[in-house]
């Protein structure tokens, strides 16, 4: 696997130094009924970085990020332990509401999901639900929020048509222009290119790239090369546990487990 | 080996006219039952409106009823019937969809839920009569309304409501699930993701539903029978708790006199029911089209 290479040695040490936590997960379990899903993971993920997770389907990749914003709260029978720290702060914690977790971590999914409305209407919408009624404040935003997910230019003289004209690819930054709109501090992806065609999937990942800039990212990914080419640090899930988690670099080179050596090699997943 | 599956496929061949035959014969019977009940749709309204056409008149629906069959007129019926709807559009839309909303969002799955389901489901299918004695029970002797348009409205909305229940229920089931995860991942409520999301996508689906249950209320006639709606009615209601009556209680009085006359104006004025139902199931239809190609 050919890598855009960087010490893994530096990268490593600037790591330790620097960076300021945003996710600090502890012991965390986590059940559907009686199916083990989630088993002990601990994980600290860094301020300004894009994080992978990757693992084969039904590893629990996908749950561990939906549980990061307690989106998983919408799947009836679901038991956790252990902690997520967001910022210091607990989220299962009564008195952080979910809705503000929501606001300052957003999400993208695995299929483009704007909604049946205009693409004006699509960014408004987070601003209006979070009692911003100010025309100005919200042409604004809708401007700056399509600039950054890179779509102005392709959609500036539509704003007021569907968003369900889009292509796919289009429609899927759409998506992270609505996230973007109420600055979020952390954005979570849930395979995001999965549903898209390569070219499109290319420009995501660009924008990834400018986004890590100001955002803290964690993305689920099926795609290994899409781990290597774009993260700063790489976690291998294999049925519900952490397996590696460690510099991409190192992850995808020199991984210290046989597991994530098979895995990435191919063989298997 | 080989002779037997040379055998084997000969059969098969020889088969095939049989089976063609066969699929002819089905292919007819169904034709056969479709044709039979257009047949009697329209001769039923073939000699409806060859009896009633000649007594439909501006007249006819600006007079009252009148023992003179030539003066006789559907006002107070149509009236009555516009009277009776205004209380059950209102009543059973927010009853019906309220409770549809609480039982697909807010209640938990469990068993209560599921018997609470299948009873409405059951609601929907007994007999109309039934809802008109429940209606004599509660509204016109327990609640003391009488023989208004509000103990009437009332009894219809009970009729209906099973039927918009589940029709909405089924509307707002059809909100895709990533529609409602994009708003609670922006930070919604439950509430703003319901007002904003769910029911701007399950409007047409409700309302196709409820013009469907509301047409139906309009044409029964069995609960106001019981319920003492009178047939005879010379003035126009003045509010919700003045008597009156409807259409089809108008259309049951005539068919039951012994003139002729009253028999040809009952069919007028079924003619009259059966434009105001197709209309309505026309607006049921044309809402369903205009959202189904967003």
């Amino acid at each position: 696997m050919v890598l855009t290479a960087v010490n893994s040695k530096e990268n490593n040490q600037k790591v330790q130094t620097e960076n300021v936590l945003v996710y600090n997960t502890k012991g965390l379990n986590l059940w559907y009924g009686d199916h083990h899903a989630l088993k002990n993971i601990n994980l600290k993920i860094n301020e300004k970085e894009v994080t992978a997770i990757i693992g084969p389907s039904g590893c629990g990749k996908s749950t561990y990020i939906k549980t990061l914003n307690r989106m998983i709260d919408l799947v009836p029978g679901v038991k956790t332990n252990g902690s997520i720290e967001y910022r210091e702060r607990d989220i299962f914690n009564k008195d952080f509401f979910v809705e503000e977790l929501r606001t300052r971590v957003g999400m993208v999914f695995q299929k483009p999901n704007p909604f049946p409305k205009s693409i004006y209407e699509n960014i408004a919408f987070g601003l209006k639900i979070h009692g911003i009624k100010n025309k100005q404040i919200i042409n604004e935003t809708v401007e700056k929020s399509l600039r950054g997910a890179a779509l102005w230019e392709e959609v500036k003289d539509r704003i007021h048509e569907p968003a369900y004209g889009l292509s796919g690819g289009q429609q899927q930054r759409l998506c992270i222009a609505r996230c973007l709109a109420l600055e979020p501090d952390v954005i979570l992806m849930d395979e995001p290119t999965s549903a898209l065609d390569p070219v499109s999937t290319l420009k995501i990942e660009e924008l990834i790239q400018e986004l890590k800039q100001q955002y803290s990212i964690i993305i689920v990914t099926h795609n290994m090369q899409q781990a290597a080419r774009i993260s700063d640090r790489t976690a291998f899930f294999l049925n519900g546990e952490v397996v590696e988690y460690d510099v991409t670099d190192t992850i995808f080179n020199s991984p210290a487990d046989s597991r994530t050596d098979d895995y990435i090699s191919g063989r298997f997943g | 080996m080989e002779n037997v599956d040379r055998i084997k496929s000969e059969e098969m061949i020889n088969r095939i006219d049989g089976r063609l035959t066969k699929n002819k014969i089905v292919k007819g019977l169904f034709f056969i039952a479709t044709l039979f009940t257009l047949i009697m749709l329209v001769v039923l309204l073939y000699r409806i409106i060859a009896q009633g056409a000649p007594y439909l008149s501006w007249d006819f629906l600006q007079n009252f009823a009148s023992r003179r069959p030539e003066q006789a007129g559907i006002k107070a019926a149509v009236i009555g019937t516009i009277w009776m709807m205004a209380v059950v559009v209102p009543t059973a839309a927010i009853f019906g969809v309220g409770s549809a909303i609480y039982l697909e969002e807010y209640a938990k799955k469990n068993t209560l839920t599921r018997w609470i389901q299948m009873n409405i489901s059951n609601l929907a299918g007994v007999p109309s009569v039934v809802f008109g004695l429940l209606g004599l029970t509660i509204f016109v002797r327990l609640f003391g309304f009488g023989n208004s348009i509000l103990a009437a409205g009332f009894t219809m909305s009970l009729l209906v409501l099973p039927v918009i229940i589940v029709a909405s229920q089924e509307a707002v089931r059809a909100v895709p699930n990533e529609l409602k995860e994009a708003s609670y991942g922006l930070g919604a409520t439950k509430w703003q993701t319901i007002s904003r999301v769910v029911i701007p996508y399950a409007i047409p689906g409700i309302a196709t539903g409820s013009i469907l249950a509301f047409s139906r209320a309009i044409g029964e006639t069995a609960p106001l029978i019981v319920v003492g709606i009178p047939t005879f009615v010379a003035f126009l209601p003045s509010g919700v708790f003045d008597s009156f009556t409807a259409l089809p209680m108008q259309i049951y009085n005539w068919t039951s006199r012994p003139q002729e006359e009253f028999h040809n104006l009952a069919a007028a004025g079924i003619i009259v029911l059966l434009v105001v139902l197709i209309m309505m199931n026309s607006v049921a239809v044309w809402i369903r089209n205009r959202y189904q190609s967003r």
